[in-house]
């Protein structure tokens, strides 16, 4: 039911009964189907979005283009694996076009990054060729803009 | 001065919306939820929006024909046709107006000489029978029913008939019910019209948002065609309240004389807006489907979330607003309304807005999201308690 999954991924803090009542389901039934849907895999995790910018908070991120010579057998899966392992891989993403493998990675300064790809990425077997982008700003992600705060400024129109 | 001497006779004795006051008193009041507001939250999709900014671009800043621009009449007919089967040829039965509120008042300024009666169920959108007075009309109200589900019927109509009857306002899906016209609702209604000179001026604002049976319109049943006035407009389906986009679909000799009306009053609509309306009909289903999903599962949050409190509320099947029964408090609308904001800081309007047959009733909007909603109903909660 692609109508709950979407529910939660625009608001993964919903209750059970507020999604019964708005689907009008039987709040038992709603959890039932959270909890079958946590089991299968499909819903895999809960997460909030922050504008860390508005914190005090160091950090800097980039986009790595990787291009990988793929192995016999493996395709490109192992050397993702051997990626998306470390913890400062916040994406991965196979690709297709120029290059094959797309890598988000967050550091603490773009010295910190900049070391990463070198020692770890750059290293890696198979991987031919390195490209890092650093991100300058952040305009919206996961369809919620960054920066704008909304506000209702509609009048008392009947 | 004395002001009152100058001034038209017919618009001093127009009552002023007696709504001003509470909503006065609102703004007055800080820490407020609000369930007021009679407009989409969404805003207008982005694509209709850069239709509109390209037009600019463009250099699209003149007058367009008075009936509005051609590519826009023919989507307004392709449109009615393909969703409600209605059939309006572009060139000489659409008139594209200033929202939906200039097509009502033109339709009756085009319709009515002074003494002439125009049946109006309440309750409705407020400026019906302001407007029929205006043109020296003569409201004759109908109270519709709870038991009747706030639909029209085709005995409470033919009791209002009278050999004065001109015009027959039919405003559903209906604000502030919600109450909707099913085919089997109209199609009595219709009975009673065939085969007499009245005209039915129906306002479909509201013709996207209904949930789970579609809009009827009744202009597309048997021999209606000739006797209706459709007034519709972009504001509800699309979120574009404040382009101010309406259209009025009538037959040709009707059009021809609304549209001296228009022309020397208006002009033409904007034609930046024009532009947008375009796209918005073109591309823009599923824009349509996406809000009027959204707006169901409000709606059925914020209805049984009444209920469940112990507020009865008739099921809304339209528009964006919930419209319970709160008679069994021992209070008048405006009390508890004015009680919830003094009290619990949450803004609803009292029925009495939409005519004295709103007493003991309550207009809810859920034109806000879930999390709003659900804060305004923990809030009412606490009021519910507060009073047993």
């Amino acid at each position: 039911m692609n109508e709950l999954l979407t529910l939660l991924e625009n608001d993964s803090r919903l209750t059970s009964a507020d999604i019964a009542r708005m689907l009008d389901k039987e709040t038992g039934d709603i959890k039932k189907m959270i909890e079958k849907y946590e089991s299968d895999g499909v819903i895999l995790g809960y997460k909030t979005i922050i504008d860390w910018d508005k914190t005090d908070k160091e950090y800097v991120s980039a986009l790595i283009e990787l291009k990988i010579t793929p192995q016999q057998n493996h395709g490109y899966d192992h050397v993702a694996e051997m990626i998306y392992n470390y913890p400062e891989v916040e994406s991965l993403y196979l690709m297709s076009g120029s290059f094959d493998l797309a890598v988000m990675i967050e550091g603490k300064t773009m010295r910190e990054v900049a070391f990463f790809v070198a020692e770890k990425l750059a290293t890696l077997e198979y991987v031919t060729e390195t490209a890092t982008h650093f991100v300058l700003r952040k305009y919206k992600d996961k369809g919620i803009v960054y920066g704008a705060v909304p506000t209702d400024d509609r009048g008392n129109i009947l | 001065m004395d002001y009152e001497k100058i001034l038209s006779r017919t618009v001093q004795e127009i009552k002023p919306s007696g709504i001003r006051k509470f909503f006065d008193l609102l703004e007055t009041r800080k820490n407020v939820i609000s369930l007021t507001v009679g407009e989409p939250d969404f805003q207008t999709p982005w694509h209709i929006r850069a239709a509109g900014i390209q037009s600019l671009e463009k250099g699209k800043t003149h007058y367009t024909s008075n009936s509005g621009t051609m590519p826009l009449r023919e989507a307004i007919s392709g449109y009615l046709d393909r969703r409600f089967s209605t059939k309006y040829d572009p060139k000489s039965e659409i008139i594209v107006t200033v929202g939906g509120s200039e097509a009502i008042d033109i339709a009756m300024r085009a319709l009515l000489d002074p003494g002439d009666e125009v049946i109006i169920p309440l309750p409705a959108f407020v400026c019906y029978p302001p407007i029929a007075a205006l043109c020296g009309g003569v409201p004759v109200i109908i109270n519709t029913k709870e038991e009747n589900k706030f639909k029209l019927t085709a005995e409470e109509l033919r009791a209002a008939i009278t050999p004065r009857t001109k015009l027959l306002v039919l405003p559903y899906p209906n604000n502030p019910t919600g109450a909707i016209m099913t085919r089997e609702d109209l199609e009595p209604i219709a009975e009673v019209l065939r085969g007499t000179d009245i005209m039915v001026l129906s306002d479909e604002i509201y013709a996207e948002l209904t949930y789970g049976t579609e809009h009827t319109s009744i202009a597309s049943l048997d021999g209606m065609h000739e006797r209706v006035i459709l007034a519709s407009g972009f504001s509800k389906a699309y979120a574009m309240t404040g382009w101010r986009m309406g259209y009025l679909c009538a037959p040709a000799p009707l059009c021809r004389q609304m549209l001296k009306i228009h022309q020397y009053a208006i002009m033409c609509a904007p034609t930046t807006s024009q532009y947008a309306a375009v796209e918005a009909m073109v591309n823009g289903d599923a824009d349509v489907k996406m809000m009027r999903d959204e707006y169901n599962r409000r709606r059925r949050f914020l209805v049984s979330g009444l209920n469940e409190m112990g507020i009865q509320c008739f099921e809304p099947e339209g528009a964006f607003y919930a419209y319970p029964n709160i008679s069994g408090f021992g209070m008048t609308s405006e009390e508890f309304c004015e009680r919830l904001l003094d009290e619990h800081g949450v803004a609803i309007v009292p029925g009495t807005a939409f005519g004295d047959c709103g007493e003991g009733f309550a207009r809810i909007s859920y034109a806000y999201s879930p999390e709003h909603i659900a804060k305004a109903l923990e809030r009412i909660k606490a009021f519910i308690e507060s009073l047993k």
